[in-house]
């Protein structure tokens, strides 16, 4: 998948959107079907059905819309931003690593608690990004952690997860 | 006057010295935060929610409103310094902004900023408070059918006027309205598109799809196509002020900008490109041939700014009238309302008119404090733009796991942040807005609670839908602004020609 955009003369077909397409008629579809399986209730004259089952097929409709305007050469024109450089392919590596990073948090946040992982997201992410001063970046994600582990418990009454400091915080 | 008797109460209620102290944080980190390169006034805000959690509804609101100002004026901070709009109503600034940046006057463009955004959103904010009790009057009158038909217009407007491909802003759209039917259906208690999950079953939180679709998913954007070349930062020098010159130059497009900004905040058209755009042609017209526009007119910047926070102003008119949000921005504010048990409608300002009064009276004090704290903290907020860009982005993931983690407590909120950072991801591959997907969310549970309610006064007759006048008014309006925006493609094609490419994602 590839989101350059090339000075091809001749018509340019961009597969991934074949995929959204597709992922359009799905989720279009499963409402739909989703909304076969409840029940209507008497003296409801609309009944919980009816919503969905004009967002799904309009969803459905979408993406057959999609799919045809797609292989007619429509090509979308991604989002540029102040850090964005679109003039290279999308980086899968590092995507990977901020998910791995994020999987983990959500799999341990119960345990190791909100003041780790905390400072673990952060230098995860930042390693994951290209920063190389990983002892700094623990630091900064410590204080990070910590800090708005206090200022939610201290300033808003919010106890973010302990996890295994609990006493210790 | 009773508006003013009213807005007095509200400034009392404020004027305390905590709840000042609130709203000094909120300019504060509301700039912070904003004025970080790649991150819009609608990141913010929806970064910065979990901060309010634990306050009362009028505490969150005065730094609420703190947080808005200041993240308006961050954005117009960074588009100055490195001519890179984080949205698109800072692109027309941007142009002559970073011009004046360049030639060394960055401290002007920024001074001619601040003083017109203050000047503009305070003379929106007074427009807001007369017209509100008039307003409040109107929405009384708001019935199922019309209320059903203000959200039709909403969508359909937001959706087909203000971006540039429909099928995009449909896709996003019905997306949207497809997140905004998972969970239990509001009158029959079955649950709706949620796999057996009682977790989703208890509906998706609104904070959730914001953070995970704008600051998640941007970062991931961002991660997947890091620039590799350091840009180009123009630094401040001295302390931003206006000299004689510059203010006599400033004044007319200041008031000028506020007179086109507010109506179309106002009005559900709105965005703040329209007017925007008009006030950059508006002074470049006014100035002449043989003017500085194209080499760093101050007038290019003051006229657009001033627009630009007279239409965020503006949009608090079909908010807090209506519930209706017509920005990025004010939806991520309708969630947080949504959060403290405030039910987004025309019952509004009846229930809540306290709050909203306190809301109104903080608008102008976060708006005062932005002008007294920024205009000396201006040269640091520069600083920040040299962030390393590791820690920018891997600060937006701390804070947006925060920030999904902090709503309710659980690990499964960051995984459905998870998901809907993978649907931002998705949505800027592919150039699908984002306002409609979020607008879908927050409007569509109260669209099907409208029109079953206006069904089932009418017994199940279709035409329980149009038996209000207001009703049929509205539907005329959508009809026509289907219409419309062949008329309106041929006023903004100048603005398409222009280098500046215009960005219709975050609006």
């Amino acid at each position: 998948m590839s989101t350059t955009t090339s000075t091809a003369p001749e018509r340019r077909v961009d597969r991934g959107q074949y995929a959204l397409a597709a992922l359009l008629v799905l989720i279009g579809g499963y409402t739909v079907y989703d909304a076969t399986t409840l029940n209507v209730g008497f003296g409801d004259p609309v009944g919980p059905r009816a919503f969905p089952y004009a967002v799904g097929s309009v969803l459905l409709g979408l993406g057959i819309l999609l799919a045809i305007v797609t292989a007619r050469g429509d090509v979308p024109e991604s989002e540029e931003g102040e850090d964005v450089d679109l003039t290279h392919p999308a980086d899968w590596v590092t995507l990977a690593k901020l998910v791995a990073v994020l999987v983990f948090t959500i799999l341990t946040i119960g345990v190791l608690g909100w003041a780790i992982n905390g400072a673990i997201l952060f230098a995860g992410s930042a390693w994951a990004l290209g920063s190389r001063t990983l002892i700094r970046d623990v630091l900064v994600g410590i204080v990070l952690s910590v800090g708005s582990w206090y200022g939610f418990y201290v300033g808003l009454d919010i106890p973010l997860s302990p996890g295994i400091l609990d006493g210790v915080l | 006057m009773e508006s003013l008797d009213l807005l007095w109460g509200g400034l009392e209620a404020a004027f305390t010295f905590e709840n000042l102290l609130w709203a000094c944080i909120g300019v504060l980190l509301g700039t912070f935060v904003g004025v970080l390169p790649g991150i819009g006034p609608a990141m913010t805000v929806a970064l910065l929610l979990p901060v309010t959690y634990g306050l009362e509804p009028a505490q969150a609101f005065i730094m609420f409103a703190g947080i808005y100002y200041g993240a308006m004026y961050g954005g117009s901070t960074t588009s100055i310094l490195l001519n890179t709009p984080g949205e698109s109503s800072s692109v027309m600034t941007a142009i002559e902004g970073n011009k004046m940046a360049k030639r060394g006057r960055a401290a002007q463009a920024l001074a001619t900023a601040a003083i017109g955004s203050f000047i503009a959103g305070t003379i929106g904010t007074m427009l807001v408070v007369f017209l509100a009790p008039w307003l409040a009057e109107i929405a009384v009158e708001i019935g199922a059918p019309s209320y059903l038909a203000v959200t039709v217009l909403a969508m359909v407007l937001v959706t087909s006027v203000l971006g540039s491909s429909r099928l995009r802003g449909f896709i996003a759209l019905f997306l949207g309205l497809t997140i905004g039917l998972v969970g239990l259906d509001l009158s029959t208690a079955q649950s709706r598109l949620s796999f057996g999950n009682p977790l989703l079953a208890d509906r998706i939180d609104i904070v959730v799809v914001a953070v995970g679709v704008f600051a998640l998913g941007e970062a991931l954007w961002v991660a997947a196509h890091l620039r590799r070349k350091p840009l180009e930062i123009s630094s401040v020098g001295g302390r931003p002020w206006l000299a004689g010159d510059d203010l006599r130059r400033s004044w007319g497009p200041w008031l000028r900008g506020t007179a086109l900004g507010f109506p179309f905040g106002a009005v559900p058209a709105g965005g703040a490109e329209t007017p925007t755009f008009l006030s950059y042609v508006t002074e470049r017209k006014l100035a002449g041939a043989d003017s500085e526009f194209g080499k760093g007119a101050i007038e290019g910047v003051a006229g657009p700014e001033a627009a630009n926070n007279a239409s965020a102003a503006g949009t608090f008119v079909p908010l807090l009238a209506l519930g209706l949000p017509v920005t990025a921005t004010a939806s991520i504010m309708l969630a947080a309302f949504q959060s403290y048990g405030i039910e987004p409608g025309p019952q509004l300002m009846t229930d809540h008119s306290d709050l909203v009064w306190t809301l109104l009276a903080s608008l102008l004090i976060g708006n005062t404090l932005l002008l007294l704290l920024n205009l000396p903290l201006a040269p640091l907020w520069a600083k920040l733009l040299r962030t390393p860009r590791p820690y920018l982005y891997a600060g937006i993931l701390f804070f947006a796991s925060l920030g999904a983690y902090a709503a309710n407590l659980r690990a499964f909120d960051l995984m459905l942040l998870l998901v809907f950072g993978a649907l931002g991801f998705m949505m800027r591959r592919f150039a699908l807005p984002v306002l409609p997907l979020i607008l879908g969310v927050i409007l569509g549970p109260l669209m099907e609670l409208k029109f079953r309610e206006a069904l089932s006064i009418s017994d199940g007759e279709a035409s329980g839908l149009v038996n209000e006048p207001l009703a049929v008014i509205v539907y005329v309006i959508v009809a026509l602004a289907v219409a419309v925006p062949a008329v309106l493609s041929l006023v903004r094609r100048p603005q398409a020609a222009d280098p500046d490419k215009e960005k219709e994602l975050v609006s």
